[in-house]
């Protein structure tokens, strides 16, 4: 038999393939048993020799497997897919080795030791995650400091707020032209009501609840959703405004949102904080959130305002001519043709900016907002909870990646929809 | 006549209400600051700082000035930064053409990383790395080596020194080298222009590489010693490395957590530039008869690159904007030595807050302008 690495040709294919896949199985099930149930079967070698045995032993059975064409159909995947070259079959079973040791450990910390049952933190024995903790401060972690008889409250405005949000959706066709005024001027201030009436309380027999003692997750998505619908607004005449020929409106437009992409999030989030009330009127107070705010809409703004170019720059020159050859102004023309147009561009963009905007919120937490991160802090120094600041993280981890992976998805769905449709 | 009496409305209008706001802004500031009795000014500077800072990379105690302090905070803010970009680079490269690969296992695992890092907030990748991974290490006494002579402790990574002797005289071999590898490479190419004839740049430019520092050592009277890290013990539990150099895991949370994350926004930059270059160029460049190298060097990289670095840049200044979540794990970088420390020491809010912001915005359009010099010089110029 000629053994050469690139490709073993012997008579009979079949005979490689079996050899092969004999010694492919073999280290894959050695890789197995030690990762799983410990066992050494190769430990008469020596040292080294042991540690690198399965990656030598499945090199060789690769290697006999690859061939231009056998006939079987899963050799033939495996050739084209996972096995085209020396180089590739490497990576393939350290990817495959990797994966095989990197489970056990994992699912032991993360299932089959760890605690979900009791109320304290002596329930927490085994060596894995202590998911009690998770469990006893889940409230606390999605609501933050409200009270807890009243999360109602949360939960039904967000609900309220969604609902509203849907009903575009169910606009009848003479309606419809209004739906841009809609969601652009009505949606807003309602939401605005509702999340100040009932999460915030005060009147119809609610009871005050300030905003330091909003927190959590919720928190996340007031502060999210209201600098979205803010700064959309915002972003979009500073877009026009960027793109007029108009200089003194145009270099405040630039200056503008130059201003605002160049400074990092932090900083601006100190300056509302600790600059923003130097440039008030003495008396006029205003809270904490609102200002955090106002502060992220503003810089959100500038983000949201490139974005709206890139869709006003995407439109064809033959929109603005044919809008204005009817002698059309430039309200009009912007009203009626470019932006339904351009902003039907945007959305994916949109999509994208709220994505980073979701993300990062849980900065809030460095002015002293009790959003996730901050919350999670506040946990884990907790004396009854100590060292518990890995299960806490991953479980925001895990729930900050669910919901940017499906906004990511979405945003990514429209933008192939809108591609095809133009 | 009325035309431009139509176009100066708008515009007098929008002035007006920047200057009026920034009229009432000031106004106020004004008689907030006299009814605190805070005056405006930049005096503080020169003031003495009197308070520490756990890592500097110049020499920096409580006795030096607010501007020191300011200088040695940008630095550090550099330092990350820097490390940063090296990092997420080398790796974003990787996983952009592993993305690309024909192999199936790869091509999933590398988007799945970028899936995975991508979608988590920064602040929450920092917290965990220091916070939850890196206090899961031992403590220095129960430290193995890596390595060999690196200790990775619940305190810092600790690594050995250089101590150079005559290190100008090496530093200045290695410009040496460098400058005449510039004039090799121009040499070369006119020689290629003029001749046809091809040098073997790359090997020599690695001889002069090599060549040049070694005579250093041997001729010029270079030394270079290495200060280990020695466990020392301070009292009957505590012990703690002493000599080299110690990075503290604020540095390394910041610079794992950062890099991470920008290497999947580098990846898709990386992805797409490749992705961007059709095959033909591929095809045509082999038809002229070149070999895979110098495809791959004259006719795919100068297209992709082309491609690959303007988003590039943006994201590493984005990586640059983000080293200020530092603040938010007490690494001592502009934000909190300047905007935390400092202003809480000085209560000169506006002042204060107003220089973080001037710095983080001169080094982003300081960027921003080199890159749209660089975009029209590499711009194709179609007719």
């Amino acid at each position: 038999m000629n053994i050469s690495l690139s490709k073993i040709k012997t008579s009979n294919p079949i005979t490689n393939i079996y050899i092969g896949s004999f010694l492919l199985s073999l280290a894959i099930f050695d890789v197995f048993v030690y990762s799983f149930f410990n066992l050494n079967i190769t430990s008469f070698l020596p040292g080294n020799l042991n540690l690198f045995f399965p990656l030598i032993i499945g090199f060789i059975g690769l290697s006999f497997i690859r061939m231009e064409y056998s006939g079987i159909k899963l050799v033939d995947n495996i050739n084209k897919h996972i096995n085209p070259s020396n180089f590739n079959a490497l990576l393939t079973l350290l990817i495959i080795f990797t994966v095989l040791k990197a489970i056990p450990p994992a699912l032991s910390w993360m299932v089959l030791d760890a605690n979900i049952s009791g109320d304290t933190k002596a329930a927490c024995t085994g060596t894995g995650a202590c998911w009690t903790y998770i469990k006893v401060w889940f409230k606390r972690f999605m609501y933050g400091m409200y009270p807890n008889e009243l999360h109602w409250r949360i939960n039904s405005a967000f609900i309220l707020v969604i609902a509203l949000g849907f009903v575009g959706y169910f606009f009848k066709e003479n309606l419809k032209k209004y739906l841009a005024l809609y969601y652009v001027v009505i949606y807003p201030i309602i939401a605005f009501l509702i999340i100040y009436y009932l999460i915030s309380g005060g009147s119809f027999g609610l009871v005050w609840v300030e905003t330091g003692a909003w927190g959590g997750l919720s928190l996340t998505f007031i502060v999210s959703f209201f600098c979205l619908i803010f700064c959309f607004p915002l972003g979009m005449i500073l877009a026009l405004g960027r793109r007029s020929n108009l200089p003194a409106v145009k270099y405040v437009s630039i200056c503008y949102i130059e201003f605002w992409r160049g400074v990092p999030l932090i900083t601006v989030l100190f300056m509302s904080s600790v600059m923003f009330p130097m440039f008030l009127p003495e008396d006029f107070f205003m809270d904490k959130l609102v200002r955090v705010i106002i502060a992220i809409t503003l810089f959100e703004a500038a983000y949201c305002a490139e974005v709206i170019r890139g869709g006003l720059q995407a439109l064809p020159r033959g929109q603005y001519d044919a809008a204005k050859s009817l002698g059309m102004g430039y309200w009009k023309m912007h009203i009626f043709v470019i932006l339904p147009q351009a902003l039907k561009l945007v959305i994916p963009g949109i999509a994208n900016t709220f994505l980073a905007l979701v993300k990062d919120t849980p900065l809030i937490f460095v002015v002293g907002l009790a959003e996730i991160a901050g919350m999670l802090a506040l946990a884990k120094t907790n004396p009854k909870w100590l060292g518990f600041a890995m299960e806490g993280y991953i479980f925001a981890a895990i729930i900050f990646w669910i919901i940017c992976y499906a906004m990511s998805k979405y945003s990514y769905n429209l933008e192939q929809k809108y591609k095809t449709e133009r | 006549m009325n035309n431009k009496i139509k176009k100066l409305i708008p515009q007098i209008l929008t002035i007006l209400f920047v200057v009026l706001i920034f009229g009432f802004f000031t106004m106020n500031a004004q008689v907030n600051m006299d009814n605190r009795g805070i005056d405006f000014g930049f005096g503080f500077l020169k003031q003495e700082a009197s308070f520490d800072m756990q890592f500097t990379l110049l020499d920096y105690d409580g006795q030096d000035s607010y501007a020191w302090a300011y200088v040695v905070a940008l630095l550090n803010t550099l330092l990350v930064s820097f490390l940063g970009i090296i990092f997420c680079t080398i790796l974003g490269v990787i996983i952009g053409v592993a993305r690309l690969s024909q192999n199936f296992l790869i091509k999933n695992s590398a988007a799945w990383y970028v899936e995975f890092f991508r979608n988590i907030p920064l602040l929450l990748q920092i917290f965990f790395w220091y916070y939850a991974a890196l206090r899961a290490l031992p403590l220095p006494e129960t430290a193995e080596p890596w390595f060999g002579v690196t200790y990775m402790t619940i305190k810092g990574y600790y690594i050995p020194s250089m101590i150079w002797e005559n290190l100008n005289v090496f530093l200045s071999c290695l410009i040496a080298a460098i400058v005449s590898i510039i004039f090799i490479r121009i040499y070369a190419r006119k020689l290629q222009e003029r001749e046809g004839k091809q040098l073997p740049v790359f090997y020599i430019s690695i001889g002069l590489l090599i060549i040049l520092p070694m005579l250093s050592f041997l001729i010029g009277g270079v030394k270079l010693d290495f200060e280990l890290p020695v466990l020392k013990q301070l009292a009957q539990t505590s012990f703690i490395f002493e000599g080299g150099i110690a990075l503290p895991p604020e540095l390394i949370a910041l610079v794992v957590a950062l890099s991470l994350y920008t290497s999947t926004f580098v990846a898709e930059c990386v992805r797409a530039g490749i992705q961007g270059i059709s095959k033909g160029q591929k095809e045509a460049a082999a038809s002229v008869g070149l070999n895979p190298n110098q495809i791959l060097k004259l006719v795919i990289m100068p297209q992709a690159l082309r491609i690959i670095i303007p988003p590039t840049t943006n994201q590493y200044l984005n990586l640059t904007k983000n080293s200020s979540l530092a603040a938010a794990i007490a690494y001592p970088d502009l934000v909190l030595v300047f905007a935390g420390t400092a202003l809480m020491q000085t209560g000169k809010a506006i002042e204060i807050v107003g220089i973080t912001m001037l710095t983080y915005l001169t080094i982003s359009l300081s960027i921003a302008a080199l890159m749209n010099w660089y975009n029209k010089r590499i711009e194709i110029k179609e007719k």
